[in-house]
């Protein structure tokens, strides 16, 4: 364990880190506290009980079924011998790079009434009106639950999948000794062992959930979030829809408590992850029906929408298109780079902080640091205004007064405000993902160092950082991936002719032409996939 | 890592802080826009524009932002935002008789601090295989159309201005019961986009929709979606009362402008009646410049009288219109 003067450097560095993550959000909190309640008790007589009833509806929704999608792919992948596992693998993990307000975009208008499926399928069968038939209504809560799902559920795929791999084989063989048939085995052992990673990955998809608004705008669903813009850019009162989001901060509160203490009772001391494992042997028909299930996944999260947008692209696009791209290419993959860098970085700090050293409060920073997911990312945006904008007053009041020239908004108008908020936003990704991770490392590995007179941080970079190498991988490209389809806060932040990817897909899609921008959403989800196929081929290396 | 985050932070806040004959626009119009148009006053002035496009949150980063907002100018969609800056003091007059004579009393501000550039009307569209029906906004409430209606979400800022403008007109109680009729009416729960409501008339899902004039126009441009725009007539309601309701796209000079002399020179230019003809050509609106003709295309709909209250009053309203569409249950 840790101990001594660089053992209180690292506390000091810790604390300061997650009090500077939180700041934004406690501005945003005092904000809400001075909202009159006039406007409360409108919405509650009106729209609210709705809107929060919704929210908790798609809550459950998505958090049930990216639950299933993501624990029964990464069991198939990693339990029994399916038909083109190694490829299925990592394909499983593309949906990812889809951003949610795309594909929603694209799924609303494919299975619309007048999108073409329907339109195609009345020509065929002769159908006039919407009585003569009956097809699923897209945009439904659970429509926009089973689309968003779609998209997240690698989150749980990913982190179940580790945390499989990673069990201690020997259990299993235990376990089957015992008499327990194969489903049994892992029903009362691998999903038991699996459970805390699991937690954390679901908890990630319900706070990005509860935190998006776009998507479920295209679904005509009316969620918190829509009471948050409304308030603020209908009603205009920011108090108001600051006190609103904290509502939703309240939620979140409860999912990373309920998370926390779903796994509290749970210890692993034994983590001897075995090769040459058996695997199940699926019979023809479970083969066929696992091997659906997965590609349905695929197909769906990924290979359709893209699809759509190869089509698109090559239906409109043009070569100057792709020349103009080129340069909001470099801003996007420029942000997503520092972003995913600093925020794994904070993370192994802080999650180291919370697993080697005494203190009683030592979890606190690493919880505190995760808060920011489940802001909406325009709100988040408004809170660095309001926290970096008084800042930067005060530095060029400053400079006036010693006689040097006016710097400007150094800090809420640059790059600086957008990289700030998306580490505040995506820390709990990180955070989440190696904290997942250490728990898979034993406890004794943290005493065996000390016990042969290694040093602490020695220990730390020869033994937790190599042991961790994937997770560090897993953090640092899920941080990648978020941070290159982000949206809200880039728009707002943004300096002068500053564009992202995101933002001139955004300005296409807002003016109903999403086919000009085809090319840029092919690239963001290109790039998303260059560090998910890198991280697959490197995988067996770190 | 970090340290070069800062260099480039720092080179950005340079680069944006030495104002060497430039203007800085906030806008909520799309670059595509407005880009040709600036090219053309760059050409002219020499002064360069810098553009950040964005549409939420806007008026909250100029607050924040406060005296030393690099902003100069704001051009803007919808007579809200304009309203919502005006309301929130971060506007200053602009003092131009031409610009006076230019536009309309109806389509700025009494105090000089915004603008109309553009007009748009909020027209009802309505299925050809009806044939030509006159249209009134009230008549969307009327039992006939029953399960007939379409329209995008309620509170988007294009329907909460119309309802503004029918409190304006009648007064709260009678425009609550009006949106409640709207809404019985509807053939599915408001969605999508405005294209999207003709889209959903040509596939017979209903027969009327409330859409802005100038997306027949680029639909009508458009290979896939002229389909769609075909199968409908547009209509200007209100003919032989009040007129439509027309909204605006509009412009502003920044409080704190730094560089107001490049503002005002660039709201001018874009008032003036080349970049007038050029930006209704591009976008398929109405010029506001009274002398100016908008496209072949958009004049082949015809003649039309419009509201004649002005847009200042009409947006006095928007509170309680969104209020009334949350007490409807518009879209739920």
């Amino acid at each position: 364990m840790i101990s001594g003067n660089r053992s209180n450097l690292w506390k000091i560095i810790s604390w300061v880190t997650a009090s500077l993550l939180v700041l934004p959000i406690i501005v945003m909190l005092m904000s809400g506290l001075s909202a009159t309640t006039e406007l409360f008790s409108h919405l509650w007589d009106t729209v609210l009980p709705t809107y929060i009833i919704n929210t908790l509806y798609l809550a459950i929704i998505v958090g049930l079924l990216s639950t299933l999608f993501g624990v029964v792919s990464a069991a198939i992948i990693t339990q029994t011998n399916v038909y083109a596992k190694n490829i299925l693998r990592w394909l499983l993990m593309l949906p990812l790079a889809m951003p949610a307000y795309l594909v929603a975009y694209l799924y609303t208008d494919l299975f619309d009434y007048a999108g073409p499926v329907q339109r195609y399928l009345r020509g065929f069968f002769g159908w006039e009106s919407p009585s003569d038939y009956w097809f699923f209504d897209i945009r439904t809560i659970f429509g926009a639950g089973v689309v968003i799902s779609l998209v997240l559920f690698p989150y749980v795929y990913m982190l179940a999948r580790t945390a499989f791999e990673l069990q201690d084989k020997n259990l299993h063989r235990a376990s089957r000794l015992l008499g327990f048939n194969t489903f049994q085995t892992f029903y009362k052992v691998s999903l038991p062992l699996a459970r805390p990673a699991i937690a954390i990955a679901v908890s990630l998809v319900l706070m990005e959930t509860l935190a998006d608004f776009a998507t479920v705008q295209y679904f005509a669903v009316n969620t918190l979030t829509t009471a948050v813009y409304d308030t603020w850019l209908g009603y205009g009162d920011l108090s108001a829809a600051n006190a609103l989001a904290s509502i939703l901060m309240l939620m979140v509160f409860f999912v990373v408590l309920f998370e926390q203490k779903a796994r509290m009772k749970q210890r692993h001391q034994s983590n001897r992850p075995t090769r040459g494992s058996q695997v199940i042997l699926l019979s023809t028909f479970k083969q066929i029906l696992a091997s659906s299930f997965c590609w349905a996944l695929v197909f769906l999260g990924f290979l359709l929408p893209f699809l759509l947008l190869i089509l698109m692209a090559y239906e409109y696009a043009s070569l100057d298109q792709l020349e103009a791209l080129i340069s909001t290419g470099v801003n996007s993959l420029e942000l997503s780079f520092y972003t995913a860098t600093l925020t794994t970085l904070i993370a192994l700090i802080l999650v180291l902080y919370k697993r080697l050293h005494q203190d009683k409060l030592r979890g606190v920073p690493v919880n505190l640091a995760g808060f920011g997911y489940a802001i909406p990312g325009t709100v988040l945006a408004m809170a660095m205004l309001a926290t970096f904008g008084p800042l930067d007053n005060f530095i060029n009041e400053l400079a006036l007064k010693v006689g040097i020239d006016e710097p400007g908004l150094i800090l809420s108008g640059t790059i600086f405000a957008i990289v700030f908020a998306f580490i505040v936003r995506f820390s709990a990704i990180a955070n989440g993902t190696l904290t997942s991770g250490v728990e898979q490392i034993s406890q004794s590995i943290d005493l065996a160092p000390p016990s042969l007179g290694v040093g602490q941080f020695k220990s730390i970079l020869k033994v937790h950082i190599p042991m961790l190498k994937s997770s560090l991988f897993i953090a640092w490209l899920l941080v990648f991936v978020e941070a290159m389809k982000e949206l809200p806060a880039v728009l707002l932040l943004r300096p002068f002719n500053f564009d992202t990817l995101s933002t001139q897909i955004y300005q296409l899609i807002s003016d109903e032409r999403l086919e000009q921008g085809a090319i840029g959403a092919i690239l963001i989800v290109a790039f998303g996939l260059i560090p998910i196929i890198w991280l697959n081929k490197n995988e067996d290396k770190v | 890592m970090f340290k070069r985050t800062i260099t480039i932070a720092t080179f950005i806040a340079c680069f944006t802080a030495s104002a060497a004959q430039e203007v800085n626009v906030y806008s909520y119009r799309q670059p595509f826009l407005v880009e040709p148009l600036f090219q053309k006053f760059t050409d002219k002035t020499g002064v360069k524009v810098n553009v950040v496009f964005a549409k939420k949150g806007m008026a909250e980063r100029l607050k924040r932002e406060g005296k030393h907002s690099p902003a100069d100018v704001l051009l803007t969609t919808d007579i809200s935002r304009l309203v919502e800056l005006q309301d929130k003091d971060l506007l200053q007059p602009v003092n131009s008789s031409d610009i006076k004579q230019a536009i309309p009393a109806q389509y700025r501000s009494a105090d000089n601090t915004w603008f109309a550039l553009t007009t748009r009307v909020r027209n009802i569209y309505s299925a050809k295989r009806l044939g030509k029906i006159d249209f009134n906004y009230e008549d969307l409430a009327k039992p006939e159309w029953k399960g007939r209606v379409c329209t995008r979400s309620g509170k988007h800022p294009y329907n909460v201005a119309l309802v503004a403008s029918m409190i304006a007109q009648h007064g709260e109680v009678k425009t609550l019961a009006w949106l409640e009729g709207v809404k019985n009416n509807l053939a599915r729960k408001p969605q999508g986009n405005d294209r999207g409501q003709v889209q959903a008339i040509n596939q017979k899902l209903c027969d009327v929709a409330l859409g802005n004039s100038y997306y027949f126009g680029n639909m009508l441009k458009d290979e896939k979606q002229k389909v769609w725009a075909d199968s409908v007539y547009i209509n200007f309601p209100n003919q032989s009362n009040r007129g439509a309701h027309v909204n605006i796209s509009g412009i502003a000079m920044a409080k704190f402008s730094p560089n107001a002399d490049n503002a005002k020179a660039l709201i001018e230019f874009l008032v003036s009646a080349p970049a007038q003809q050029m930006y209704a050509e591009t976008n398929m609106e109405y010029p506001v410049r009274q002398n100016v003709k908008a496209s072949e295309l958009v004049s082949s709909w015809g003649e039309f009288s419009a509201d004649t209250l002005p847009l200042e009053t009409i947006a006095k309203h928007r509170k309680t219109a969104l209020m009334l569409l949350d007490k409807s249950l518009f879209d739920l």
